[in-house]
């Protein structure tokens, strides 16, 4: 049972003018923990991750990320975080080591912790060979694995996922969650977001947004217990979409 | 409907289309199912007169996109990967300015658009930039049928769109059919697949199979099983360090488990599982998914 808490929200509310795009939210994130966090688009979700990473504040509420706090010690929480997304991670124009050593100083590691780090990473991902190639050149599954450990370069505590595996092919999607339990093993918290319904049966705890606010919250197991549902697509349209009638049949 | 035979395209140093063979049937819903980068956009936009092939021949409706591509235009409704349509003008504007250029009117064919517009309708004066995902993906559908198209082709419609819109996304493509239109629509979510009537499973630039998905799923050349249990970190490597498993898959509850010899001693690979301290250890046969197929497609197409 994981109990150390790495984040901890309390309260939060984020309101752009009249709109309320967090409502209320309370959760804790425990270390280690591979933490899904789903929602239908414009439920909330960016939003709220951006805040986590530093980003943004909140109107109001309460938060600690890696035991920072939000409003006071921003800077130190995005030295002890990492960021992923679909829509940008790595530079195009440079090749693997010329990205890792950017976002190695980036994160101020001392040059010769870099240089490590390099020959490390290179070695684990079996891209010893390639370390001169553009990352343009690179197949689509090498830079969603490479982006991964970018993320990780600083060996930070919590890692922030947002939709990583969107349009990989399935093997691919798989290697990449690979990544991603093996992080979590070597006690690295990983907070995800993903529209892969079976994706969140990966997860330790998942919760789901819906117009703002968390309308569940629990393992899939118990989620589907209380749902009634054989998996989690069913939970997610019972919470989500309760209106929604299934009539397409698989 | 649609014929398409040996199309290549190459760009630069990338083999984008490979030599690809495929027919759509007239009124058929005809799913192309792969990752990104394996040529679906490439070949759409050959199909939808945007890009010349290197070689190879394509007929939609018997027409030829190089020397017909006006009537050809005229014939189809293209609803492209990205949101394509003018995020400053109001969804009523846009869909006017596409009934203009298709010499048609909003009223000529709305009930076509009906049920899709509906939806949108009490927002037809805001800009197109501020609709959320699910109802820009309406409004650019209802601008593909405007002109009442023979075909529709529909890139990747449903990404990046949770789970119940593209549902419903769905359901909105089967009336559509009903009403005698030819859908080629692509998606990268395998599931999708089991609601076409066909589908073309393309990876890397090829064809690796073109079937019923119910023919594709009965077509799965070895035994297949789900297992599960508590630590799924531990059973995933434990099954891998079996030398008797071939291929070990997670599949969001279960791992998806094929054995080299396909008769699997499945009480042996239990019993290790256990000796190795796996508690609540499940295991089942089953039938396999698009997706199980999908990637034994692809495992075979990389040995080869």
């Amino acid at each position: 049972m994981k109990t150390e808490i790495e984040i901890r929200v309390r309260n939060l509310v984020k309101k752009f003018g009249n709109f309320v795009a967090n409502n209320n939210l309370n959760f804790d994130v425990y270390k280690g923990e591979i933490f899904g966090f789903l929602g239908a688009n414009g439920a909330g979700k960016t939003t709220a991750m951006r805040i986590l990473c530093g980003l943004s504040h909140p109107t109001s509420g309460e938060l600690t990320v890696a035991g920072y706090d939000i409003y006071k010690q921003t800077e130190l929480i995005k030295k002890n975080i990492g960021y992923m997304s679909q829509k940008f991670s790595l530079y195009d124009d440079l090749n693997i080591v010329e990205n890792m050593e950017l976002y190695g100083g980036i994160y101020g590691m001392p040059r010769k912790q870099i240089k490590l780090r390099v020959e490390e990473l290179l070695s684990k991902l079996n891209m010893e060979a390639s370390r001169k190639t553009l990352i343009a050149d690179l197949p689509l599954g090498w830079k969603q694995k490479l982006a991964f450990s970018v993320a990780m370069f600083h060996k930070p505590r919590i890692v922030f996922l947002d939709e990583p595996t969107g349009g990989v092919d399935p093997i691919t999607r798989r290697q990449f969650w690979d990544l991603i339990y093996q992080a979590a093993h070597d006690g690295i918290t990983v907070f995800v977001t993903t529209h892969y319904m079976d994706e969140a049966e990966y997860c330790d705890r998942v919760t789901i947004m819906v117009d703002g606010r968390i309308d569940a919250l629990d393992t899939p197991g118990k989620l589907k217990e209380k749902y009634q549902a054989a998996n989690m697509n069913e939970v997610f349209i019972k919470v989500a979409r309760p209106d929604f009638q299934m009539t397409i049949n698989n | 409907m649609i014929s398409i035979q040996n199309l290549s395209k190459r760009y630069k140093a990338v083999d984008a289309l490979k030599s690809i063979s495929l027919e759509v049937n007239a009124n058929e819903l005809f799913g192309l199912i792969g990752p990104d980068g394996a040529g679906k956009t490439t070949l759409f936009r050959i199909l939808t007169t945007l890009l010349i092939a290197d070689s190879g021949k394509v007929l939609l409706n018997g027409l030829d996109p190089i020397l017909d591509y006006k009537k050809i235009r005229e014939m189809i409704g293209y609803m492209p990967g990205r949101f394509s349509l003018y995020q400053d003008l109001s969804v009523e504007e846009n869909l006017n300015f596409f009934a203009t250029v298709f010499d048609t009117t909003i009223e000529e064919n709305y009930d076509l658009i009906a049920d899709i517009y509906k939806q949108i309708e009490p927002f037809k004066k805001r800009l197109a930039g501020r609709l959320s995902g699910g109802m820009k993906q309406k409004l650019a559908l209802s601008c593909a049928l405007i002109h009442k198209p023979k075909i529709l082709i529909l890139d990747e419609p449903t990404t990046g769109v949770d789970a119940v819109s593209r549902m419903e996304f769905w359901q909105m493509l089967k009336r559509l059919q009903q009403k005698g239109i030819t859908i080629l629509v692509s998606t990268p979510y395998m599931d999708e697949a089991s609601l076409c009537d066909r589908v073309g499973l393309i990876q890397n630039g090829q064809i690796l199979t073109v079937d019923t998905p119910q023919n594709i799923t009965n077509g799965f050349p070895k035994k297949l099983w789900a297992i599960n249990a508590n630590n799924k970190f531990q059973l995933i490597n434990d099954l891998r360090s079996h030398p008797k498993t071939a291929t070990v898959y997670p599949f969001g509850e279960f791992v998806h488990v094929t054995t080299k010899e396909n008769e699997p001693e499945i009480n042996e690979i239990i019993s290790y599982l256990e000796s190795k301290g796996n508690q609540g250890v499940y295991s089942e046969e089953i039938g396999a998914s698009i997706e199980d197929c999908f990637m034994e497609l692809m495992n075979t197409s990389i040995n080869n």
